[in-house]
């Protein structure tokens, strides 16, 4: 019987460890909110938390320095809002074609195509809008420089566009066949079923592909520091350069002297976009847990 | 009966779903050697009492029994370890479910999970198993072939002889033919018949013409209680309760 | 207006739409493979860099590309799976398990750069292990552990319950019937699942910016506490800081580093259909 304690010993082993793997993950959501509050909360004992996120001045290099966040805010509010108005409609759509009217060969090479768009990792996204849109928009509005929070709206809507695309697609597959065919025998159209049926019984999924969607294009980093410009004033238009939280951190970072006031500020924005996602990810998992019901 | 061994013997046992009542202050033995057929409508207990022999109703989260089994005079769920109860109590079930696996890998897939690794013990285990589920001259030349491949009877016979691989003493039977063909359903009632001189044999079936015909003693479950037990042949010609002879003549069912 | 002319513009917009999604991705190859190709030569792929960028290879950003990601994979795919496992395997509905499932939507949702943040916090600061190989990829590791544990769980969770059922019955354990009757038929999922990590490791600048990367370095990587070049920080340093980098190496770059990704990323999807086509149950 010895050698089957020993396989009972193994056995026990094991299973503790696979427990406290799915323990890690709390682990680590723990220690990532702790290490930002670790290096950012030193930043509080100079600036009020008022002043942080509402002033209007972000000057981390002059005498003395200014961190206020609000510029940086209103720019990743306005290329978010401006991406958010581009990936929506069209990503719905396209994930209503997808999932009612392509036919199966089609559909599969066309999720094939959207999983290839979310793989292209970001520098890439950003190096192609740096090279080719902004150009563009330049000459397009006569404006001085093409780097604007209009060039980080649209690049930053194809990154997106696959994830809510895939979402909503899942979303609108997983209503039941039963009331598509409902409609068809009351005599609706296929595109009367699709929209006015299977989309409304979609929409929680859907509203959590688009928050999601939205959650991506907020945490983005590497290609609104590309195209933007990163000017960290309050824009006025679209046409202007801005700078988001996301690329503050990135760019700035290097420039930083450990632990002083800078780097704790640029922590501190961190701190920001932790609890903004963590927001934006719950309330999503929500609604796709309503909609799975 | 003198002279017979009591093999499992259940009091006062009852099992809950949840807050649903599944079986109900259930008191009885099944011998030793005897093919024990349970019969009933649909959700009347039949396959809850089969599980509870083996444990298996501790997969089901939402489940809790009360009272007392014993097999052999020991408590199954006190007194043993639940994987050497479950390797001296196989079940065969209603669908035929073989593992994606080669037929040999089949057989021998409890042994290897008890650290048998000598290949002729396993490969005699494999022989002696497959020849009492009376499968051995169907697949002896592509015992490395997909399980999956057999038909319908063949894999609940090659389930059989998975068990028998591990050389146990009851056999459990959960509405074993009702997917099968007369013929595949003929064989195993054969087998049974064989099997029984050696094992204890539970079977529990849809089928009143199939008690009739292999079981030694039966008895009859009506949504979760136990209605009645006697010989097969008593209870076919004078039940004790009304309801079990409603439910043999087809009234209810 | 009548309703089978009205389906018709409406079904011309959604084609539209969805052109609009899948055509960019065509175009950016195209660009990006006509631009670059001239640059890419023997020389570039496999030597190093001379005279401080202006000509030679990349072949440090690349290799340290490679060591980052399965410095990356190491660390998360044992823990991924093995969470993956617990949440699939052993968890029952209860108060932890939800906090678990919670905790991984959250861990995938958070932006690259506070991976960073908190991968300079931690690693290369209270650890001590300096901006390094070892830093760079344990903080990628963390960032695609969810992408490990969602694909895993799928795998886990498509294998047949009566797998279990029938494993335990013939009276192997738990850890038995999860080692001989799961995972075997779970291991295409879980290895697709790898390869998408793989792919993700490698494109992303914002995590390694603070604990890893540098520019110009003069020599390969020594040791797990060395800096090292990557691709995508490459890529990003000669578009935006470095003047007078000769523009196909630019693409050039963004080419190699767009291949890595997408060959990964196809491979899973072949791993992925594969699987689905050849599932023997």
């Amino acid at each position: 019987m010895k050698s089957s304690q020993a396989r009972k010993l193994k056995e026990w082993v094991i299973e503790k460890s696979i427990l406290l793997s799915g323990i890690f993950s709390v682990v680590f959501v723990l220690l990532i909110f702790l290490f930002l509050l670790r290096e950012g909360l030193s930043l509080f004992r100079g600036v009020s938390i008022g002043d942080f996120i509402f002033g209007k001045s972000w000057y981390p290099i002059s005498q003395p320095p200014r961190f206020g966040i609000l510029p940086l805010i209103l720019g990743s509010l306005l290329v978010t809002l401006g991406a958010a108005a581009i990936s929506v409609p069209i990503g719905i759509a396209a994930a209503l074609f997808i999932a009612e009217i392509a036919p199966q060969r089609l559909k599969e090479i066309l999720k094939a195509g959207i999983e290839l768009l979310a793989a292209i990792p970001s520098v890439v996204i950003g190096f192609i809008g740096m090279i080719t849109l902004g150009p563009w928009i330049k000459n397009f509005f006569n404006i001085p420089t093409g780097l604007t929070a209009l060039t980080g709206s649209v690049t930053l809507a194809f990154m997106a566009m696959p994830t809510i695309v895939s979402i909503a697609e899942d979303a609108i597959t997983a209503v039941p066949r039963q009331y598509r065919e409902a409609a068809i025998a009351m005599g609706a159209t296929k595109w009367q079923t699709t929209w006015r049926i299977v989309a409304r019984a979609a929409r929680p999924g859907m509203v959590a592909a688009v928050m999601l969607g939205i959650g991506r294009v907020i945490g983005e980093t590497m290609a609104v520091m590309m195209v933007t410009g990163n000017a960290a004033i309050i824009p006025r238009s679209i046409l202007q350069p801005v700078r988001t939280l996301t690329a503050t951190i990135a760019a700035e970072m290097g420039e930083s002297v450990q632990g002083g006031p800078h780097y704790a500020a640029l922590f501190a924005i961190g701190i920001v976009l932790f609890i903004i996602t963590f927001l934006i990810n719950g309330v999503a998992d929500l609604y796709l847990h309503r909609s799975r019901k | 009966m003198v002279g017979q061994t009591v093999k499992f013997s259940l009091r006062g046992f009852n099992v809950h779903y949840g807050q649903f009542s599944a079986l109900r202050n259930l008191n009885l033995d099944i011998w030793a050697n005897e093919i024990f057929t349970v019969i009933g409508p649909a959700n009347s207990g039949k396959t809850t009492f089969l599980n509870s022999l083996n444990r298996l109703i501790d997969l089901i989260p939402v489940s809790r029994c009360s009272g007392e089994i014993k097999l052999d005079g020991v408590d199954i769920r006190r007194g043993l370890e639940v994987e050497g109860l479950r390797r001296k109590v196989g079940i065969v079930f209603a669908l035929p479910l073989s593992l994606p696996i080669s037929i040999y890998e089949n057989v021998v897939y409890g042994l290897r999970m008890q650290g048998v690794r000598d290949r002729q013990v396993l490969g005699q285990a494999v022989e002696r198993s497959l020849r009492e589920s009376y499968l051995w001259d169907e697949v002896k030349d592509r015992l490395h072939t997909p399980a999956m491949n057999l038909s319908g009877g063949q894999q609940q016979r090659l389930c059989m002889a998975r068990i028998l691989a591990g050389q146990p003493e009851v056999l459990l039977f959960d509405e074993p033919t009702s997917g099968l063909d007369p013929i595949s359903t003929a064989r195993i009632e054969e087998t049974m018949l064989i099997l029984k001189e050696k094992y204890t044999i539970v079977l529990v079936t849809n089928n009143v013409a199939q008690a009739a015909r292999v079981g030694d003693r039966t008895t009859f479950f009506l949504m979760g209680e136990m209605i009645e037990v006697s010989d097969t042949s008593k209870m076919f010609t004078t039940p004790a309760d009304k309801r079990t002879s409603d439910y043999i003549t087809g009234k209810f069912g | 207006m009548n309703p089978r002319y009205s389906q018709k513009i409406a079904f011309a917009v959604l084609l539209l739409a969805t052109l609009l999604v899948v055509l960019p991705v065509v175009i950016i190859l195209l660009i990006i493979m006509v631009k670059g190709a001239s640059a890419i030569s023997w020389d570039f792929l496999f030597s190093m860099p001379r005279d401080g960028m202006a000509s030679g290879g990349i072949l440090p950003a690349i290799l340290g590309t490679l060591y980052l990601v399965l410095g990356a994979i190491i660390f998360a795919v044992p823990l991924g799976v093995m969470a993956a496992i617990y949440l699939v395997e052993y968890s029952s509905d209860n108060w932890l398990s939800r906090l678990v499932k919670l905790a991984i939507v959250n861990l995938a949702g958070v932006p690259s750069v506070v991976y960073g943040l908190f991968g300079l916090g931690i690693f290369v600061t209270f650890f001590r292990f300096g901006a390094s190989i070892l830093s760079g990829s344990l903080t990628l590791g963390i960032m695609i552990l969810p992408v490990i544990i969602t694909s895993s769980r799928e795998a886990l969770e498509s294998v047949p319950q009566h797998f279990r059922t029938v494993s335990l019955s013939l009276g192997a354990s738990h850890w038995q019937t999860i080692r001989h009757s799961v995972l075997p038929h779970a291991l295409p999922g879980i290895l697709t699942g790898m390869i998408l990590g793989l792919g993700r490791a490698a494109g992303e600048t914002a995590p390694i910016l603070f604990t890893v990367a540098a520019f110009y370095l003069p020599r390969l990587p020594q040791s797990i506490f060395d800096q090292t070049m990557a691709l995508p920080y490459h890529l990003y340093v000669i578009s935006t800081q470095v003047p007078g980098i000769a523009e196909n190496v630019r693409y050039g770059t963004a080419l190699v580093l767009l291949t890595l990704v997408l060959l990964l990323n196809l491979a899973a999807i072949l791993v992925r259909s594969r699987f689905r086509r050849n599932k023997k149950w």
